[in-house]
């Protein structure tokens, strides 16, 4: 877009005087707006100087939370030698996991019923309730699901044990897996599916063959999502689990009501890490091919 | 694929894409269904169940009683004698809902007064850095969200990294209380949910007509004129969005008062909590969650009425 040079403006034109002698100004950079930057900056730094302060010490080999007493892995060390931290990461694990494919097959089904189709009555109700996860804060849904168990144990003697926080996850994965693979179908077209459909490919091998693959970024962003929301969960995980069903978070929680040492950095490090890690991969692949 | 790639639909091509969307058509229940299914049976169900409870009578060791009862909406707003059973009204909870909303509001306004110039800058840098500012501000929309409070809580405390330097240096000779103040709370919504701010209105500065600026400018407008009638104006959905993000985890906002409030300075969030808890008052517990959910319900449709159904994306 060419910037004009308003010297008509009062506010904006300098008298030739001024510039003698220095840099001819610039012409008027339209989106510039004072302080701005500075703002953005500000807000940056202050978005990372908690994470960063929390990396450094995760490295302290002394035994004070932020007093530095000399670099090395030493907290690492005691973190991933704890029986404690192990079960954690067990349940953490297998719970993300089966929520995260679970979550991604559905919302792969009910993306391509949304998505795919020309529009049916009862289409937003299911978009609706699809969402729904999503506007219902946290600690609504954490202390209904524990209304809800509870109720399974009492009345019918039903326990799924660690099944319980699987379904409860699988069911606030949904909408997160949902969002990047409806995303990805509204952008791609009918055409080649036709194509495939004109080589006398079956619907199945055309979806198989076609459809699938051209979707595949959506459903790996969607399901790099649901793997860290429910990887990262503590307000319905702490409510809903049952005793010996910790997951990561609700051991560090744990931790902090003991007498704090590094450790607690190091595991919130290695947390943060794989959230890190989760978040890039989805951001990757869902610009990859959008240019 | 571009659009430009595609070539003009012939009449053939309309009708092939429309066998292929009756067929993707038949199978919609059958696609949409499972999604639909474990959403209706272990998310809405449970929402039923608790609009039940909070018309039960509490449980003597936690669970309910089934017994028909008013009483947690009662009690809400009542206290009742424990001698002669008088009512007398009891502004305790109430209390702390109005805090909650106030911290939910405060937050929502300091975000939006600094997520909109960062949003606005993200938004006018060349593409190439535009990314990597968007890849900056989602690596904590997504990161682990009591991770980044207890990181908050060791800068924070007493033995903390600002107390513990700023004794070094020698300004003060015994720590400030910061931890499980107002403040503390505050800074922690506010860190919290920043990215939930700056996101959406990225999403609606990035699309912004820079002619509508040029043609401010061309009618003599100064640069604050300019962003307070073209590009704010312009900006108002995306500003609409943001706020409701921020304010709606703000309010139901449990993990933030729970590290940095101690359990002295409480929200909704952790009042609900704590009848499913130690107050074992699941009745009161349900009700309470049921006038949060209608809080909620109203900033929705408020959402809804101002918005005109345009989905705004978040992610990608």
């Amino acid at each position: 877009m060419a910037s004009p040079t308003l010297t008509g403006n009062a506010d904006l034109a300098v008298p030739a005087a001024a510039t003698r002698g220095r840099k001819p100004r610039k012409a008027l950079d339209l989106k510039y707006q004072p302080g701005f930057g500075v703002i953005a900056f500000l807000c940056v730094a202050l978005l990372y100087a908690p994470i960063a302060v929390l990396t450094i010490f995760s490295f302290n080999a002394g035994n004070l939370v932020t007093r530095w007493g000399g670099f090395g892995f030493h907290w690492y060390d005691v973190a991933i030698h704890n029986e404690g931290f192990h079960h954690a990461a067990a349940n953490s694990l297998s719970i993300a996991f089966t929520a995260t494919i679970v979550a991604t097959i559905v919302a792969t089904a009910a993306a391509l019923a949304t998505t795919r189709t020309r529009r049916w009555p009862g289409q937003t109700a299911a978009f609706m309730v699809i969402n729904l996860p999503l506007m219902v804060p946290e600690i609504i849904t954490a202390v209904a699901s524990l209304s809800f168990f509870a109720l399974l144990a009492s009345v019918l003697h039903l326990n799924f044990g660690l099944g319980n926080l699987m379904l409860v996850h699988t069911v606030f994965c949904i909408p997160f897996a949902y969002m990047p693979i409806r995303a990805r179908l509204e952008d791609m077209d009918l055409t080649l599916e036709q194509a495939a459909a004109d080589l006398y490919a079956t619907p199945w091998m055309a979806f198989r063959r076609v459809t699938l693959p051209l979707l595949m970024p959506g459903i790996s962003a969607g399901g790099a999502l649901a793997f860290i929301v429910s990887f990262d969960d503590f307000t319905i995980t702490q409510l809903v689990a049952g005793p010996g069903q910790t997951t990561l978070p609700l051991f560090i929680w744990d931790h902090t009501r003991m007498p704090l040492t590094p450790e607690i950095n190091a595991i919130s490090t290695i947390l943060l890490g794989i959230s890190i890690l989760f978040v890039t991969l989805s951001f990757i692949i869902a610009r990859k091919r959008r240019g | 694929m571009s659009a430009a790639d595609i070539p003009a639909p012939t009449e053939r091509l309309v009708a092939a894409q429309q066998v292929i969307r009756a067929r993707w058509l038949k199978s919609r229940y059958l696609l949409s269904g499972p999604a639909l299914v474990i959403i209706s049976i272990f998310g809405i169900l449970p929402l039923t169940i608790m609009v039940i409870y909070s018309f039960l009578k509490a449980g003597d060791y936690g669970g309910v009683q089934w017994i028909p009862s008013a009483e947690a909406y009662v009690s809400f707003l009542f206290q009742r004698d424990i001698f002669d059973g008088t009512l007398t009204f009891s502004d305790a909870y109430l209390l702390i809902y109005l805090r909650s909303v106030l911290f939910a509001a405060a937050t929502t306004a300091i975000c939006l007064i600094l997520g909109f110039p960062t949003a606005y800058f993200m938004a006018t840098r060349p593409p190439h850095q535009r990314q990597i500012w968007v890849f900056l501000v989602t690596i904590p929309f997504w990161s682990n969200l009591l991770v980044r409070t207890l990181a908050i809580m060791l800068i924070i405390r007493d033995e903390g990294l600002i107390n513990d330097t700023l004794i070094w240096l020698g300004l003060i000779d015994k720590p400030i209380v910061i931890l499980y103040t107002n403040f503390a709370i505050m800074l922690g919504l506010l860190y919290s949910f920043l990215p939930f701010m700056v996101l959406p209105l990225y999403a609606s500065l990035e699309k912004l007509d820079f002619r509508l600026v040029e043609a401010g400018f061309d009618l003599y407008a100064t640069r604050g004129r300019v962003l307070r009638r073209i590009i704010i104006p312009l900006a108002r959905p995306g500003i609409i969005a943001g706020c409701l993000l921020v304010f709606i985890p703000a309010i139901a906002a449990y993990v933030t008062p729970l590290v940095l409030g101690g359990g002295t300075h409480l929200m909704i969030g952790d009042l609900i909590a704590l009848q499913f808890g130690s107050s074992r008052n699941w009745p009161l517990g349900s009700a309470m969650a049921l006038i949060l959910m209608a809080a909620v319900m109203v900033a929705l449709i408020f959402y809804v009425r101002t918005t005109t159904g345009k989905q705004q994306a978040l992610h990608g």
